[in-house]
């Protein structure tokens, strides 16, 4: 019995279709660029970018007493290239705000008669307030901070010998997020990510799928304006964003038992603008894509920087500069400082423009590339 | 007597394509005005041109007594277009297809004219149906009746049969006739040559350029085509050899006959002939049909794509 010809494995058909997969593919540049373009950019933000044990660290200082002994202790602080010192603040209410506004990760106060209760050997306490919202970012600073004490003043203060007993007591506030946990940081986190990932796609589909129907022909040969279809398609995207973002409130507040500390009524705004900057998104890469795939490839290519570089997965802080300028660019970054900060440090509206204008001004942009690329005809 | 459409030396360019070139139309009111040629002729360009889809690059005119450069706004509110490919909503039922298509032309009296155009399609009973699940020609009436609904003054339709069996196609142009009749100004672009002879006047397009135009007598007229039928024993073989005989343009096989063209009647006449005796076939001279006359106006228009390199 012997076996059809056509059963057996042909080199040749094989061959063909090898070939004819790689003339497509090269045909295919989005998707080219993609093979290409996500190993580098992956390699490059988990290499170099992403670093879970950040340091410079933006400290600020509120100096009761200044002494030689302060000083050392700053300068030591400096040098373990855990603290970044940004300034020294007159009151405990500015460094307040700086916290709250998350321009720095600690606030070190030394108080009155430091130096004196230090010579004397008795155990002067240095307040370290420390944003904890993101437990992970803060974690290597603290520890080094509680070596540093002995090794600054130990040669400076003969008679004591360590380590029998510390020359400094820390007491460490972790605010926002005593406890530490970390579901306090990733369930607000998580609502940005959502809001990303879908509102971008949904619109990015919206639109593409028009055309790739041929529908869109139709609705051009209607007396239909462009804004009107734009802004049209954009509605039943806010109130699914709307529906989301309320879903994950209630499983925060409920199962996760995450702190609510701001107006809701305060985060539902920022939340909107955050699903308009995404919807702008989605609807000038529904513009620019010429099929469904290629929306939803260039969703995926906004998305992956989104999640590494927005401080959601990684401390943000942690990233060399470059890195975050690219983070700064993209509104889930600032997105996820508004919702920790009116989530879990009650921030008002008077703290919220610092991260607004960003989202603010990347709309602005978005929007102006896609009516650029908005073909109101067939053209 | 009245234009519905008058539009002067259109073009329109893709990259360095130049698909319709210095377009010169004039579509009479009232009338059934129908645009011939062949793929990629520039039919489906020039419609979209009429009805404001696509901006011409250079050209003017009016379409309805409207500019065509800056007035589509006006000439989409006018003008049905019912567009090549099935482009309503699959996903949509009959019924929300058509009443979608009303809001976008802001009617009033939507829920009438809805039931009124679902009653004259005789699909009352399926108006929940899925626009998607219906089969080729139904999905072209609905689509006439979508484009229809916001009664237009001028009906643009792009290959309006195209995969649509006789019975349909037939009631189709029935339809068509009708409109006509009422009123409607219609311009509708096709392959077919019986279709073409429903026409009551014709264009022809190829290549972007307008080669022909007038009523079906004229446009084969002016071709000045003479025609021969050839039948008798043993003719397959002989298209290759008839083809080479000087003066013959085209040849073309009907059933068990040979039609053979040529416009230099004065050699083709005693070739054929000679050709026949030595054959022991039959000679007619008939009369040159439409698709002769564009065969060879096919054959005789510039090719696109040695001009381009």
């Amino acid at each position: 019995m012997s076996r059809s010809p056509l059963s057996r494995f042909s080199l040749q058909r094989w061959l063909g279709i090898v070939i004819k997969e790689f003339i497509q593919l090269k045909r295919d540049r989005l998707t080219f660029g993609m093979i290409i373009g996500i190993p580098i950019i992956q390699l490059t933000l988990f290499g170099f970018a992403i670093n879970s044990d950040p340091k410079h660290l933006p400290t600020a200082v509120v100096m009761a007493e200044a002494s030689p002994f302060s000083r050392a202790y700053l300068a030591a602080m400096q040098n373990s290239d855990y603290f970044d010192l940004v300034g020294s603040v007159a009151s405990e209410r500015e460094a307040q705000r700086l916290l709250d506004r998350g321009d720095v990760q600690f606030v070190i106060t030394f108080p009155a008669g430091f130096q004196r209760a230090l010579v004397r050997g008795e155990q002067p306490a240095l307040l370290v307030e420390a944003d904890a919202t993101d437990p992970v970012a803060a974690g290597g600073a603290i520890s080094v901070l509680n070596k540093l004490g002995n090794e600054v003043f130990t040669p400076d203060l003969p008679g004591f010998h360590p380590p029998a007993k510390q020359l400094v007591e820390l007491r460490i506030h972790k605010r926002y997020n005593p406890e530490g946990v970390t579901a306090y940081n990733i369930v607000p986190g998580l609502m940005g990510v959502i809001l990303t990932m879908t509102m971008v796609l949904m619109t990015g589909l919206a639109m593409t799928r028009e055309r790739e129907r041929g529908t869109f022909e139709n609705l051009l040969a209607t007396p239909a304006t462009p804004l009107e279809v734009m802004t049209g398609k954009i509605v039943p995207y806010i109130l699914i964003g709307l529906i989301q973002v309320s879903l994950v409130l209630l499983a925060a507040r409920f199962i996760f038992g995450v702190p609510m500390l701001g107006s809701l009524l305060l985060l539902y705004a920022v939340v909107l603008l955050f699903i308009c900057a995404n919807l702008t998104l989605g609807i000038t890469f529904s513009s620019i894509a010429r099929n469904q795939l290629q929306a939803m490839q260039m969703t995926f290519f906004f998305f992956l920087p989104s999640i590494l570089l927005s401080g959601f997965m990684f401390p943000f802080r942690g990233m060399p500069g470059w890195a975050q300028a690219i983070g700064n660019c993209l509104p889930l970054t600032h997105f996820l400082v508004l919702v920790r900060g009116i989530l879990l440090k009650g921030n008002d509206y008077s703290l919220l423009w610092p991260q607004v204008w960003p989202i603010l001004a990347f709309m602005a942009v978005v929007l102006g590339v896609g009516l650029k690329t908005f073909r109101r005809t067939l053209d | 007597m009245e234009l519905a459409i008058d539009v002067q030396n259109l073009n329109k360019r893709f990259g360095d394509k130049h698909v319709v070139r210095d377009l010169s139309l004039r579509v009479r009111t009232g009338e059934i005005f129908g645009f011939l040629g062949p793929n990629g002729s520039g039919k489906t360009t020039s419609i979209r041109m009429l009805c404001g889809l696509l901006t011409p690059d250079s050209g003017s005119g009016r379409c309805l007594g409207y500019d065509v450069l800056t007035q589509s706004g006006e000439i989409k509110r006018q003008v049905g277009y019912m567009t090549q490919k099935f482009s309503l909503w699959d996903d949509l039922t009959i019924a929300e297809n058509l009443e979608f298509v009303a809001r976008m032309f802001g009617m009033s009296g939507r829920r009438e004219a809805v039931d009124r155009a679902l009653d004259d399609l005789g699909l009352a009973g399926r108006r929940n149906q899925l626009a998607g699940t219906l089969s080729g020609g139904w999905k072209q009436r609905l689509a006439l009746a979508a484009c229809l609904l916001h009664r237009p003054r001028l009906l643009l339709l792009d290959e309006p049969t195209a995969g649509v069996d006789p019975k349909a196609r037939r009631d189709f142009w029935e339809e068509i006739h009708r409109l006509s009749a009422a009123g409607i100004t219609i311009l509708v672009s096709t392959h077919y040559m019986d279709e073409a002879e429903r026409c009551h006047r014709l264009a022809y397009l190829s290549y972007g350029s307008l080669l022909a135009a007038g009523t079906a007598d004229e446009v084969i007229a002016a071709q000045q085509l003479a025609t021969w039928e050839l039948s008798g024993p043993g003719l397959t073989g002989l298209g290759a050899e008839l083809r080479r005989l000087p003066g013959v343009e085209q040849v073309a096989s009907f059933g068990a006959l040979l039609h053979v063209s040529g416009a230099d009647v004065a050699t083709l006449q005693p070739e054929l002939e000679r050709f026949c005796h030595a054959h022991g076939l039959a000679l007619e001279r008939v009369g040159s049909t439409l698709e002769d006359v564009f065969i060879r106006l096919m054959q005789h228009s510039p090719d696109p794509f040695q001009e381009a390199s």
